[in-house]
């Protein structure tokens, strides 16, 4: 018992102790090895790692929910850009002209709703036929993709509004916007998971889906609400990262599905679904980005920064087994 | 009693599967206040009988009637809500959730706006665990649960609603003998309320102990309800399987050979300590215990699954290191689980395919598998140990328990061991194919293997033991020949007293 709660204890703790292992190294090997002169842990450059964190961050928190939940979602890259496209091309449409700054907001909801439809066409497929997740959301990637596609071609779709712009690059109380919503998200998702009947059923049907469904719990519409969820939260991170930038390329968003699963994977969250924290997983999106800034700090270039969170990610993996392994007396399997 | 309105009755079910007629006009009526028993043989239609209470199946004909009111089971959130609650058999719970989640999963209590009650949830939950007499409470993870824990969570789940019946499938299963006091307690309770019980289960003892009425299923038919007190073991299953049950002892010792297996001073970690005996050619040894006394483990070490911390096994005379169970099939050790559907047997896989497996690889003929060689082996077996199956091409799947472990001791049998080891030879098998399971153990050692039986059932022990090892909590407690076994200086064995009688 006693060596199961330390491994618990290291457990749940280990991504956070990751973490402070980054900035020490990175810190130190900065004095040494650095580019610029500026120190790593700077509060400028801490920032900084918030804002850039939020785009994957927002989109972990959903894939978190339906990671536990048992399913996985491969569209959101897609889903993504396609979102980001609606909001930036309403703007320019003809029926919302004279209507000034207020379109904004009927962009943003169009985008928002954009994710929505999109996850429930995902949701419903999963649920109406019973069909494994990652096999509809392949498909959704690849068709979603092929939407982008069809609405610009290869070009890019850009426009620019100044008031979003100054909106998104604003900040409060210090924090960019896309900082307070990836904060925002992150607290509502975990209340969600927390304390609602809808998380904790979740948790169940991902633990034990027999369990859940003998125990009268409609397994098909909480997986549809999930992926409504993490399709609404695509969109969003869409929207955060629209807004200040004004232009997406139809290959926008792309390996985003396999990036957020690494953040949500380092957080602690079982593959095969029951298991998981959104606490974790907001800790698994900062190591990442951590990772990759801490990297360019020290002057490595995108390639290594890749090869070396595929290492650790495995090694994370690896270390996870041998934590759950309960001693020598343990059975092979 | 009988003017009593029932408060379940079933009237004239049927239900038909494909090619077979599961239940055949099925009525039975369960009273407010007893415990009343369905008895069958596996297969006999008892867990299709209880789908159908449970709403997963809808019957053909006939009709479920709750306190007089005939009803349509949608499912079994369904049957819950009219007062018909179901204690499975199989564990459904989720283990990383709490236990007070698990007993109220489906139904958390709510606040507004669908957040949970997790006072309210609590307080509830600590309510019920004390009247169980547990250890734990509502926070613990039910991972972290042992098995026996886990099936009171189970059992748990009963006590959340105003039940009209409950339902236990074979809820003692992985029970130690003082947690089945607690839960016999937990349905006199129940009785006491007002509540009737249905009970389904093999162990006659228990039966016999806490029923008031019986009835008997057999093929999917009806065979008839009795008052518990006025027949006895020998009349029920005489309903279940239409003919009388040899019951005598086995008493006869084959000629024993020299010791093919012999263990020193074995130890694993905490699971078991010290442990030294020995098992001759032509000789069973039944292992006997209670659940978790280290038995299984023993069989594991044994088979190469579990690493030993100290002591040797020797094989032949000569010292043995079984590092996996490739090793110890090497040196003619084999091992029948178990857990047949799970460890023993692909159930997606025919019966031939399923008895050739670990031998597969020598099967061959230039660098394709051998059909011929695996018919041969199969019939060869089918035959030595009378097994029916249609042919061999029926998937393991659909036999019946008794013909599916014949098909594992088949398995292992065509790779002649030595040492055969039988954990839980009966487990979950009906009684009349029981009988013959223990014919065919008795009929090996008789052929000069050398047969370790585990078993948690005593009748079984003694009945195909010449010698009984009773372990108690990691340790081997006493070594009984079957002459100087009584069930009492058993029972006091493996319940650690007298342990100053080391044999």
């Amino acid at each position: 018992m006693q060596a199961g709660t330390l491994s618990k204890y290291l457990k749940s703790g280990a991504i956070w102790g990751f973490i402070v292992f980054e900035l020490i190294f990175f810190s130190v090997a900065g004095e040494f090895l650095s580019v610029s002169d500026k120190a790593f842990m700077d509060a400028d450059n801490m920032l900084l790692l918030f804002k850039q964190s939020a785009p994957i961050g927002i989109i972990a928190m959903g894939m978190t929910i339906v990671m536990v939940n048992g399913n996985i979602d491969l569209s959101v890259g897609a889903t993504y850009a396609l979102a980001a496209i609606v909001m930036l091309d309403s703007m320019t449409w003809s029926i919302f002209e004279g209507m000034g700054d207020a379109v904004i907001f009927v962009a943003w909801g169009l985008a928002l709703l954009t994710g929505v439809v999109l996850g429930a066409i995902n949701g419903i497929i999963v649920w109406k036929t019973g069909v494994d997740a990652f096999i509809v959301t392949l498909g959704a990637m690849l068709g979603y993709r092929g939407l982008v596609f069809m609405y610009n071609g290869e070009q890019p779709t850009s426009h620019l509004n100044w008031t979003l712009v100054d909106f998104a690059e604003a900040q409060f109380l210090g924090l960019h916007t896309p900082t307070w919503f990836l904060l925002i998200v992150t607290a509502a998702i975990w209340f969600l998971m927390n304390r609602t009947v809808h998380g904790r059923n979740a948790y169940a049907i991902g633990n034990n889906r027999e369990a859940a469904v003998n125990a009268g719990i409609r397994v098909g519409p909480h997986m549809m609400i999930n992926f409504m969820i993490i399709g609404f939260l695509a969109a969003l991170s869409a929207v955060v990262f629209y807004s200040e930038s004004g232009s997406v390329n139809p290959n926008d968003g792309e390996l985003y599905e396999l990036w957020v699963i690494t953040a949500v994977v380092l957080g602690g969250t079982k593959l095969t679904g029951g298991a998981g924290s959104i606490i974790s997983t907001f800790g698994g999106v900062v190591a990442i980005q951590l990772l990759r800034k801490g990297l360019a700090h020290v002057g490595a270039d995108t390639s290594t920064v890749n090869l070396v969170i595929g290492l650790i990610l495995i090694a994370v993996l690896f270390l996870d087994r041998q934590l759950n392994v309960k001693g020598k007396e343990e059975l092979k399997v | 009693m009988n003017e009593q309105t029932p408060v379940l009755r079933l009237e004239g079910i049927v239900k038909t599967f494909p090619g077979v007629r599961a239940l055949d006009g099925v009525s039975l009526s369960i009273l407010p206040g007893e415990v009343h028993a369905l008895m069958g043989e596996n297969g006999a239609g008892k867990s299709t009988l209880m789908k159908v209470l449970g709403g997963i199946h809808q019957p053909d004909e006939g009709q479920i009637i709750v306190s007089e009111q005939p009803v349509v089971m949608s499912g079994p959130l369904d049957a819950k809500a009219k007062g018909i609650v179901f204690i499975h058999q199989e564990l459904s719970l989720a283990d990383e959730l709490s236990v007070a989640e698990n007993i109220y999963l489906g139904e958390l209590p709510r606040k507004r706006f669908g957040l949970v009650d997790w006072a309210e949830l609590e307080t509830r939950t600590n309510a019920i665990l004390e009247k169980l007499k547990v250890s734990f409470d509502a926070k613990t993870r039910v991972g972290d649960l042992s098995i026996a824990n886990q099936q009171m969570v189970e059992i748990a789940r009963a006590l959340t609603v105003d039940a009209k019946a409950v339902i236990f499938d074979e809820p003692t299963a992985s029970l130690t003998d003082a947690e089945k006091i607690v839960l016999f307690e937990v349905i006199s309770d129940l009785q006491v309320q007002g509540v009737g019980i249905a009970y389904i289960s093999h162990r006659m003892e228990e039966i016999f102990k806490i029923t008031d009425r019986i009835s008997v299923l057999r093929d999917g038919q009806y065979q008839g309800t009795v008052n518990t007190a006025e027949t006895d073991e020998e009349g029920v299953t005489q309903m279940m399987i239409g003919r009388k049950l040899d019951l005598s002892r086995n008493e006869s010792h084959h000629e024993l050979g020299e010791v093919a297996l012999e263990v020193r001073g074995l130890s694993c970690g905490d699971l078991y300590q010290d442990v030294s005996f020995e098992v001759r050619r032509g000789e069973v040894v039944g292992f006997y215990g209670l659940v978790g006394a280290g038995r299984t483990e023993i069989a594991e070490t044994l088979f190469g699954l579990r690493d030993p911390s100290a002591g040797t096994i020797l094989i032949g005379g000569e010292e043995a290191k079984i590092h996996s169970p490739y090793d110890a099939i090497e040196r003619g050790i084999s091992l029948v689980p178990e857990d047949r559907k799970d460890q023993g047997l692909v159930l997606g896989m025919n019966c031939r395919d399923n008895m050739t497996l670990p031998q597969v690889d020598e099967l061959k003929a230039g660098p394709f598998v051998s059909d011929g060689a695996e018919i041969a082996i199969f019939d060869q077996y089918r035959d030595r140990l009378d097994i029916r199956t249609p042919s061999w091409k029926q998937l393991v799947g659909n036999l019946s328990g008794g013909n599916q472990q014949k098909i594992v001791i088949g398995k292992w049998l065509s790779m002649r061991p030595d040492v055969l080891i039988v954990d839980e030879p009966t487990r979950g098998i009906d009684v009349g194919s029981k009988a013959e399971i223990h014919n065919l153990i008795r009929d090996l050692a008789a052929h000069g293997y050398a047969v370790i039986v585990i078993s948690s059932e005593m009748p079984e022990v003694l009945h195909v033991s010449d010698r009984i090892v009773a372990m108690y909590s990691g340790r081997i407690m006493r070594t009984f020949t079957s002459e100087e076994v009584t069930e009492d200086n058993l029972i006091q064995a493996i319940s650690g007293i007298g342990s100053d009688k080391v044999a």
